[in-house]
């Protein structure tokens, strides 16, 4: 008999997926060539509504389904981010549906909310059977989205090969979980964590390189990171930010849950590899790029390599800086592809440099909260994304990193060239003509204040934030 | 009064900040947004007055304290104070501002809202560089100065202006970012970023790893600084940023933000790490001179007047580094005394420069000839102005210059001799400049209807000649406190190299000059 606290303990996916439920059907019941606005306030609704779950659910910390789950300060803040994403990214689509005339609304919201179903219970899970389920439920639902905008020929090709990909990443995920459990006779995390902490196994070090590559994919970490610029730049932009933020940290916490947790043996190398590899291959593909949602692709490739950094420090101040940084590259890139989906336009026209010269007359408001994400994604002050390098150099200095602190200290030098030419081109250079005079809709003015607020509040204050990713990190490794 | 003197270094800092958030909610009317901003920068002046006021001189350490803890993870305190060094360099940033204002009044008439608003955002800026006392506080306002200056650059300069903007932003960021990286190797061995705690600890030997890393820590600070100085072979940024700056942004950029960077290597480098910039003074000294002379003979060929301008900064800076690095009290008075003197004269002349060119768009000197006939207002003001700049005895560039080369005398008699022609040098350029555009007939007939000075440029100019002669014949006003502040700098500086040299016989130390600098100082003022 399973206690009823059990469901508590899932309560915020069980609600957000009977939202997901509702928006299908009420889907048909809609006129088939109208706005499907409707549902985009039924999922709205939903994300409240699994926030609010969530924030009960912090009364109730412990493990559920023998042992399948478990919910504590580390998986509620990774709810609370991929929760945020899918609310900004919901109030982003509002009125861009309509804008690029995506009649599909009910499959849009409802893939948008299983897939934050699937992002969340990778964060609780903690057997990896049911991560490895949950990762194929939020890598499914982004497939499908990526390939949205149906009359695209480059949406068509990003679903496509994101897929192809995806699913030949997944498999090596999967085969990782294999080896360790032939390595440890269990797949619980924690089970593993007693095993490995008393024995040794070569087999260990296979299965987590394994899992590194399944996960690496998912995070876009070099060397594989081929897909994300493609993908991305066919994606519908909302979609975009979906992809490049929530997927992302729900990957990092299995990555954090597969590498801490378990105290698994041999990950230090490969990680500080591929953080290298991420930033350095990230930043100088960024340089050249002329479509914005490329450079931001390749930003998110350098960002996840920041990311590893934390991961190669390790220990408690690693993972929750590690944590922090999730958390903060959210709030900016979220919103940064929120204003691009805005002055993309019908079609997606808008969306080279050039198309963003002059932005800084033509719609003054837009360019001001696009460049201070822009300036948070460069890390100066002010702005979460300086303390979420600040932290994250910090945890490498204090771990003794210090050439990975320098090369990381580099990039995020050259960096600063390519966001910078984003807004020299708003600013400094004169606007063309025939680049429509973008109006800010209600939904996305929403979204890109809880956004923008997000990220000052974390540049500003992020005292709490951090006490609570220290508490989460504690959690993770008792 | 106690809880003005516990809070006024955080009103001045925030005050513009507050103008200009207020300024984002006004309405595009061109002339409220003007007098507004004015107003701002006026109210945060007489604030900023009340520093001087009230500075108790005699007394050591930081006044007008402010800690208090801002993040608990890391340790980072929102710590504030100033002493008689940064107290000048705040009102010098202050005093500066209204008259940036005046200057912009007309010339810019684009985007005038946003203008503003990045001007008092900078103006909160560096306001706080000067005042921080918590390292990671420093880096925040630091790096908070470069994006408004950027923008001013970029969106209101002219000619290459993406260029010199984008130059000048990756210049200071990549610079910043070793400085940045030292700044928390400080703290993962320390805990702390507080400015004093950390000297505190380094002089007491208490952190661990210090010896083998503090010559990278010092070049990690070092390099930040003398990108923003500019020292020598790290100066190619700031012409190309004066030249296609608007005026107030060539104000402020000469004015205070290259004296960012001198500051920083007198509060940072020194106080934290003596015996490092002991050892590393003699070469840091040959790229002050080699400064001090490069400048002076690539500004003599300029035959942009703006440019020419700008390389006399590489010059006069190479000044105030040099004095730094004599580490001797009268050079290092006279450094803080150069940084003032070389905002108000060379703020004063870039003024000058964007009145004319407000006229005739453009600095190439051989456009202009003769222009004392049509604008002899203009002319006068310019030579006063320039006269100071050249160091003038009784203006107050000759103050500075002197105290700078009688410092470095007394370190190496080499050092003085070879600076000691900067002073030439700049006596060449600047009258060369002077009669090339000013004297003779009026040679280009578009000159010949020019018209003088108005109300509000000559409003916006003579704060500045009122101070170049103040500061020129009663300097003792400002060395008061810059005076034991230095002293206490170097007190600091020669116990930490004393307690190093005891491991290390037969360095040298200098601070018997302490005393004979002093007596020295007080025979030129006249007293």
């Amino acid at each position: 008999m399973i206690p009823a606290v059990d469901y508590i303990r899932i309560l915020p996916e069980l609600v957000l997926s009977i939202f997901g439920i509702i928006v299908m059907m009420v889907d048909p019941v809609l006129p088939e060539q109208g706005s499907k606005k409707p549902l985009g306030i039924v999922a709205l609704v939903g994300t409240l509504a699994a926030l609010a779950a969530t924030a009960y659910q912090t009364g109730f910390y412990g493990e559920a389904f023998y042992h399948m789950v478990r919910v504590d300060t580390f998986s509620v803040f990774f709810h609370v981010v991929v929760l945020m994403i899918a609310l900004v990214v919901i109030l982003a689509s509002y009125d861009y549906l309509d804008v690029q005339s995506i009649r599909a609304g009910g499959e849009y919201y409802a893939l948008i909310l299983f897939g934050t179903v699937g992002m969340m219970l990778m964060s609780s899970a903690i057997e990896l059977v049911l991560i490895f389920i949950a990762l194929e439920i939020s890598s499914i639902s982004t497939y499908i989205l990526a390939g949205m905008r149906r009359r695209a020929a480059e949406s068509a090709e990003a679903s496509l090969k994101y897929f192809l990909l995806g699913s030949f990443a997944t498999a090596f995920f999967l085969y990782g979980v294999a080896m360790i459990y032939g390595a440890t006779g269990t797949t619980n995390i924690y089970n593993i964590a007693n095993y490995l902490h008393t024995q040794q196994s070569t087999l260990a070090y296979l299965a987590v390189g394994l899992m590194f590559v399944g996960l690496g994919f998912k995070v876009a970490s070099a060397p594989f990171h081929v897909w994300t610029p493609d993908v991305y730049e066919g994606s519908p932009a909302p979609v975009v930010a979906l992809m490049s933020t929530g997927p992302k940290a729900a990957a990092f916490a299995v990555l954090l849950r597969v590498l801490f947790a378990t105290g698994a043996p041999g990950w230090f190398w490969m990680v500080w590899v591929s953080a290298v590899l991420s930033m350095t291959l990230g930043n100088i593909g960024a340089l050249v790029q002329q479509n914005v949602k490329r450079l931001l692709a390749y930003s998110s490739i350098a960002h996840a390599g920041y990311l590893l950094v934390a991961f190669a420090a390790g220990r408690q101040v690693g993972i929750s800086a590690a944590m922090f940084y999730a958390a903060s590259y959210a709030a900016m890139n979220v919103g940064a592809f929120a204003v691009v989906s805005h002055f993309a336009s019908a079609g997606e026209k808008y969306v080279t440099l050039d198309d963003y010269a002059g932005l800084g007359r033509r719609s003054p408001v837009l360019a001001a909260i696009l460049t201070i994400f822009l300036l948070s994604l460069i890390g100066i002050p002010v702005t979460g994304g300086f303390f979420a390098k600040f932290y994250v150099f910090s945890a490498a200095l204090q771990s003794n990193l210090v050439w990975l602190t320098i090369i990381g200290v580099i990039n995020s030098a050259i960096a600063a060239y390519y966001y910078l030419r984003i807004i020299v081109y708003m600013y400094m250079r004169d606007e063309r003509s025939e680049a429509p005079v973008a109006r800010i809709p209600v939904g996305l003015g929403i979204g890109l204040a809880i956004s923008l607020v997000a990220t000052i509040y974390l540049g500003v204050l992020p005292g709490r934030v951090l006490e609570y990713a220290i508490q989460g990190a504690q959690d993770l490794l008792k | 009064m106690n809880f003005i003197n516990n809070n006024i270094l955080t009103i001045v800092i925030f005050l513009p900040l507050a103008g200009a958030i207020l300024l984002v909610f006004f309405p595009r009317r061109h002339r409220d947004i003007r007098y507004f901003a004015l107003a701002v920068s006026l109210i945060t002046l007489l604030a900023s007055l009340h520093l001087p006021w009230y500075l108790v001189r005699g007394q050591s350490g930081f006044q007008f304290e402010r800690n208090i803890p801002w993040i608990a993870h890391p340790n980072i305190h929102y710590h504030l104070g100033i002493d008689g060094i940064s107290m000048w360099l705040v009102i010098l940033t202050t005093f500066l501002m209204p008259l940036c204002v005046l200057i912009s009044w007309n010339s810019i008439g684009d985007r005038v809202k946003e203008f503003f608003i990045l001007m008092l955002v900078l103006e909160s800026a560096m306001i706080g560089v000067f005042v921080a006392l918590d390292l990671f506080l420093f880096y925040f306002f630091w790096e908070a100065t470069l994006i408004p200056m950027a923008l001013i650059i970029g969106m209101y300069g002219h000619g290459r202006k993406i260029y010199a903007s984008v130059k000048f932003f990756l210049y200071t960021m990549i610079a910043s970012v070793f400085m940045l990286a030292a700044i928390l190797w400080l703290y993962a061995r320390t805990g702390s970023f507080d400015f004093v705690t950390i000297q505190s600890m380094i002089q007491g030997g208490q952190v661990p790893g210090f010896g083998n890393a503090a010559l990278w820590l010092f070049l990690g600070f070092f390099v930040a600084f003398a990108v923003k100085v500019p020292l020598f072979p790290l100066h190619t940024w700031l012409p190309d940023a004066h030249v296609e700056a608007p005026t107030a942004g060539s104000v402020l950029l000469a004015g205070v933000l290259l004296k960012m960077g001198t500051y920083g290597l007198l509060r940072f480098n020194l106080g934290l790490f003596p015996d490092q910039a002991r050892r590393n003074a003699p070469w840091i000294i040959a790229l002050a001179i080699i400064g001090i002379i490069y400048g002076a003979l690539v500004a003599m060929v300029q035959p942009n007047i703006k440019r020419l301008v700008a390389y006399t900064s590489v010059s006069h800076l190479g000044f105030v580094v040099l004095g730094i690095f004599s580490f001797t009290q009268l050079g290092m008075d006279g450094a803080v005394y150069q940084m003032l003197s070389h905002g108000i004269s060379t703020g004063a002349l870039f003024m000058l420069l964007g009145m004319v060119y407000d006229r005739r768009h453009t600095y190439d000197i051989n456009e202009y000839g003769g222009l004392a006939t049509p604008m002899p207002v203009y002319a006068t003001f310019f030579a006063f102005i320039m006269l100071s700049s050249v160091g003038l005895p009784l203006l107050n560039g000759f103050i500075g210059e002197f105290l700078v080369l009688s410092g470095a005398f007394q370190a190496r008699q080499l050092y003085g001799i070879l600076a000691a022609t900067g002073v030439i040098w700049s006596a060449c350029y600047l009258l060369w400049m002077y009669q090339r555009v000013f004297y003779g007939a009026v040679s280009n007939p578009a000159n010949n209807s020019l018209r003088d000075l108005d109300a509000r440029e000559r409003v916006s100019l003579w704060p500045l000649a009122i101070a170049a002669l103040v500061m020129g014949v009663a300097p003792m006003l400002w060395l008061h406190s810059i005076d034991p502040a230095v002293a206490a700098t170097l007190r600091q500086f020669s116990s930490a190299v004393q307690a190093h040299a005891a491991h290390a016989p037969g360095s040298l130390v200098r601070a018997d000059f302490t005393r004979n600098g002093m007596q020295a100082l007080l025979q030129v003022i006249g007293r």
